[in-house]
């Protein structure tokens, strides 16, 4: 059985420390501070105290990480090596100071659009999200430009739809439609036909969407966005699914961002930094935000003169340290090797689904991409998850998507080998039968954690937000 | 593989490409034309390319205009590289990752001391991503559409808020500065009215400048919401701005120890006052108990959040930038109050004493009649990005050049920045070099 690391470490104002200081500064006397409370402390009691908080932290250098929607892929250590040597730069610096940093986002530029058959992308987006609102507002751009805008208020998404997409298409200025899924957990093309018509400004999806099937008339959800003077957004939170066997471009997207932290391993950092690029087709690529790297031949350069562009979505030119660790990691890796990552995540993904069926309700169809989403038969889908912590793995995704009850979203990715896949169906099976014969283990779990389950009503009922609010 | 037949088999498979068979065969793909390269070979290539750049070991530089280039302490950089830390995703299940909780918990705290508001969330994208959401949140408080902003705003800071607004159909207008770069009080009294629905105020400003007219601007404000963008290392000696009357604090996190890392991954700072928390964006940490009544941290007040509101949220962010909080947290703890005063010291004597080299020399600097924290325009007799060009002839970079008309009452001029990382001979450089190509 598992066993986290458990100190009562204290918080950082509570470690005693010297004495605070009074120094002398040229700053105006009404704006000078009186006093700072924070504690003044040794580098070794510093190194301590985080090192053992992060003991009592669970990331996938430890084990399987199967949540679902989130790839969480092995990082190889090479990528995190390569992008230290860039962290000097100041963005600012003249080209011809540069040229090597430039050179990394001009290739993997080059790199996503032979992945994603896009004819230009954008690497300045932050994260999945946040490229989601970026190609909301080359939407609104581009039917702006055509005078459209005022008609073309909705957005379409399928009930699917990951929460970041009606978050960004509002954010954006759209209504969101949500368009309901068929008994086989697709769109229901009847119906999204009839939602489209000359106020639809885009339909935002997934393939394979979040139950891990892939949308197989996709070619005919495009025929219905073009018809219509719509355009269709691809959310490449799941490339990891296609990669090297399809791709946005081929199945008809006019607009996709994709997540360097998910599908090109590059690390979550415990909630980010990601980095969300952002590509496109056709006339969009006049409405793309500045700069864009570019190569004359001789040097590289920021190309700033975009025809309509949309201007900036965030400071300078993306999270590059980010696009440091994916280049290399596509480098590495090459064509070949990208398409084999999806081969093995999609195997993996199928071959837990079939070892675990039997024990968990599987709704919808059997073949599955990257990930499935299961519901336990006898118990809650919060209390399997806090289970299987207690056997040292992490848990799926709970809860999501919304159109399955008491849903576990599993991802495993292909950082997994058939013993790893097979030691974690084990687990589950056999929380399912404990489910049956001893609910209480599911229901008190977990027990080998650095706390026990914790009371989260009580923390938003009165929230406790700093070290200021004592309780 | 091996285990890969016996699992194809598992399934009734006889081939790989039977686990694509939902995928219609005209959206097949013909593989990626991108060559695979070994280990080695992509850490040498890595390294060749990694050469073609002057960092700022290589070649000074005096660049910041909103990040700078701080020293990041090996103890920082251990913390960080934690692989606990670096390879977790968000805490969704808490039992499992007190420890992050516990640090994201402790950088929302550090952020409330400094800034001296109330409640700090876990991180937006940036400096610039956090005005916008700033602007979207005074209007979710007060239903009014216009934002005041300083004329010397930063055209790729205006960028962003434009692009955060538009789908509020919010505008932007701008009020001037004086004649020592700051707010001009009357001026901006003039243009509050019952559609501002913010404004913002930076201290200290684009141009460098402390600006000590920020605590006569909450009077005016009515119902307006009052944004101050910080430099948080400048709030080691500089009173909080909530002690002034913010009701928003925003600010680039990246100047609290992490790399500039050529302009990203940074930090959004985003603080606020306890009553508008519910309309805050992004990730909260709260703390609370376990079953068994420990002191425990988990993720909270998220029905603000996309996941669980999706249309109707705050904001879109999901993924944040919690490990740059990682980075700053561990930062502030290893040098302490006494530490951080001392470094935001450093930072403003480096400023003064190039100052003074450059008035020695005949320079016009500053160009404003203030105080500054660590950066100052310089007025330059031409075109300053020719200077800029020229100077690294003379194996030192400048600051960011600003053309004669960018500004009103900014003539040429280059905007120098001064962290811990300059020493007084990279000062004497840069003064020879620019007299020499002036």
């Amino acid at each position: 059985m598992y066993q986290q690391a458990k100190y009562d470490e204290p918080l950082l104002n509570e470690i005693k420390g010297e004495e605070e200081k009074e120094i002398s500064v040229d700053v105006p006397d009404k704006l000078k501070r009186s006093s700072l409370n924070i504690p003044n402390l040794e580098e070794w009691q510093v190194v301590r105290h985080y090192t053992r908080l992060s003991q009592m932290n669970y990331g996938v250098d430890i084990n399987t990480y199967p949540l679902g929607s989130c790839t969480m892929k092995y990082n190889p250590k090479l990528n995190e090596e390569i992008a230290k040597w860039f962290s000097y730069l100041h963005p600012y610096q003249e080209e011809s100071t540069v040229q090597g940093a430039l050179q990394i986002m001009y290739e993997l530029q080059e790199m996503l659009k032979k992945i994603t058959d896009m004819d230009d992308f954008t690497l300045q987006p932050a994260a999945g999200a946040h490229g989601e609102f970026t190609g909301m507002l080359l939407v609104r751009a581009y039917h702006e430009y055509k005078g459209e805008l005022e008609k073309r208020r909705n957005v379409l998404l399928p009930d699917s739809a990951h929460g970041t997409n009606p978050a960004s298409a509002a954010m954006a200025g759209f209504n969101v439609i949500e368009i309901p899924s068929n008994e086989k957990g697709m769109v229901d093309l009847e119906a999204l036909e009839a939602a489209t018509d000359d106020t639809t400004a885009a339909f935002m999806i997934t393939n394979p969407n979040t139950l891990g099937i892939f949308e197989e008339e996709i070619l005919e959800i495009a025929k219905i966005m073009h018809k219509n003077g719509a355009l269709l957004y691809y959310d490449g939170a799941n490339l990891n699914a296609i990669m090297g066997i399809t791709s946005p471009g081929i199945m008809g997207f006019d607009i996709v961002h994709l997540n360097l932290h998910k599908t090109f391993s590059t690390p979550h950092g415990g909630g980010g930094p990601g980095s969300g690029p952002v590509g496109v087709r056709g006339e969009l690529v006049d409405f793309l935000p500045v700069p864009i790297v570019r190569y004359d031949g001789e040097k590289y350069y920021l190309d700033y003169d975009v025809k309509h562009t949309i201007g900036k979505v965030r400071s300078f030119y993306g999270n590059f340290g980010v696009m440091v660790k994916a280049w290399a990691y596509i480098k590495r890796l090459g064509g070949e090797g990208l398409k084999n990552a999806t081969i093995r995540a999609v195997l993996n993904s199928n071959y837990l689904k079939e070892r675990i069926k039997g024990y968990y309700e599987l709704p919808h169809k059997d073949l599955r991409k990257h990930e499935f989403v299961v519901k336990p038969k006898n118990a809650r889908a919060l209390d399997v998850a806090k289970r299987l912590l207690d056997f040292g793995v992490h848990a799926p995704t709970v809860y999501f998507p919304l159109i399955v009850h008491e849903a576990l979203m599993i991802e495993p990715t292909e950082s997994e080998n058939k013993e790893t896949l097979d030691k974690f169906a084990d687990i589950m099976i056999q929380i399912a039968k404990e489910a049956e014969e001893n609910p209480k283990l599911l229901e008190e779990a977990p027990h080998n954690t650095a706390i026990k389950r914790v009371d989260d009503v009580l923390a938003a009922r009165k929230p406790v937000l700093s070290w200021k609010d004592k309780r | 593989m091996k285990d890969m037949d016996d699992m194809l088999k598992y399934l009734g498979m006889n081939s790989w490409e039977e686990l694509f068979s939902d995928i219609p065969k005209d959206v097949w793909k013909k593989g990626i034309d991108i060559e695979a390269m070994d280990e080695i070979s992509v850490y040498r290539y890595a390294k060749e390319l990694a050469a073609k750049n002057k960092d700022i070991f290589d070649m000074p530089n005096f660049l910041g205009a909103g990040i700078y280039t701080h020293y990041i302490p090996p103890a920082v950089l251990e913390i960080v590289g934690r692989s606990e830390f670096y390879t977790s995703y968000t805490p969704y299940q808490p039992e499992i990752s007190q420890g992050m909780l516990q640090v994201q918990f402790e950088y929302q705290s550090v952020i409330a001391e400094l800034t001296g508001m109330d409640v700090a969330n876990s991180s937006m994208y940036d400096a610039h991503t956090s005005l916008g959401e700033a602007a979207r949140m005074a209007y979710r408080i007060n239903r009014r559409k216009e934002v005041l902003v300083p004329e010397n705003l930063y055209w790729e800071k205006e960028s962003v808020l434009k692009n955060y607004i538009a789908g509020l159909g919010m505008s932007i207008k701008k009020y001037p500065l004086n004649e020592r770069g700051m707010v001009a009080l009357d001026k901006l009294q003039e243009l509050i009215s019952e559609d501002t629905a913010m404004v913002y105020v930076e201290n200290p400003n684009f141009f460098g400048v402390i600006d000590e007219g920020v605590d006569e601007i909450k009077e005016m404000m009515g119902k307006a919401i009052y944004t101050i963008g910080v430099n948080p290392l400048s709030l080691a000696v500089l009173k909080p701005p909530a002690d002034y009357g913010a009701d928003i604090v925003i600010g680039e996190g990246q100047i609290l120890g992490n790399p500039i890392s050529f302009g990203g991954p940074l930090l959004g700072i985003f603080a606020t006052r306890k009553q508008y928390v519910r309309k805050m964006p992004g990730r909260l940490i709260g703390e609370t108990v376990d079953a068994d009544g420990r002191r425990a941290f988990v993720m909270t007040l998220q029905t603000r959040e996309q996941h669980i509101r999706r249309g109707k949220a705050t904001s879109n962010i999901c993924s944040n930038e919690a490990l740059c909080a990682v980075f700053s947290v561990a930062f502030v703890a290893y040098y302490g109050a006494n530490g951080l005063k001392e470094l935001a010291k450093k930072n403003m004597d480096n400023a003064r004493m190039l100052m003074e080299k450059l008035r020695n020399a005949g320079f016009n600097a500053p160009i404003f009649d203030a105080k500054h924290f660590n950066e100052f325009l310089v007025e330059l007799p031409k075109n300053p990005h020719e200077i800029s060009k020229e100077l690294l002839k003379h194996g030192v970079h400048g600051g960011l050049p600003i053309n004669a008309g960018c500004y009103r009452n900014v003539p040429n001029s280059m905007l120098l920045a001064t962290t811990e990382m300059i020493r007084e001979e990279d000062m004497d450089k840069l003064v020879s070099a620019l007299k020499e190509v002036s």
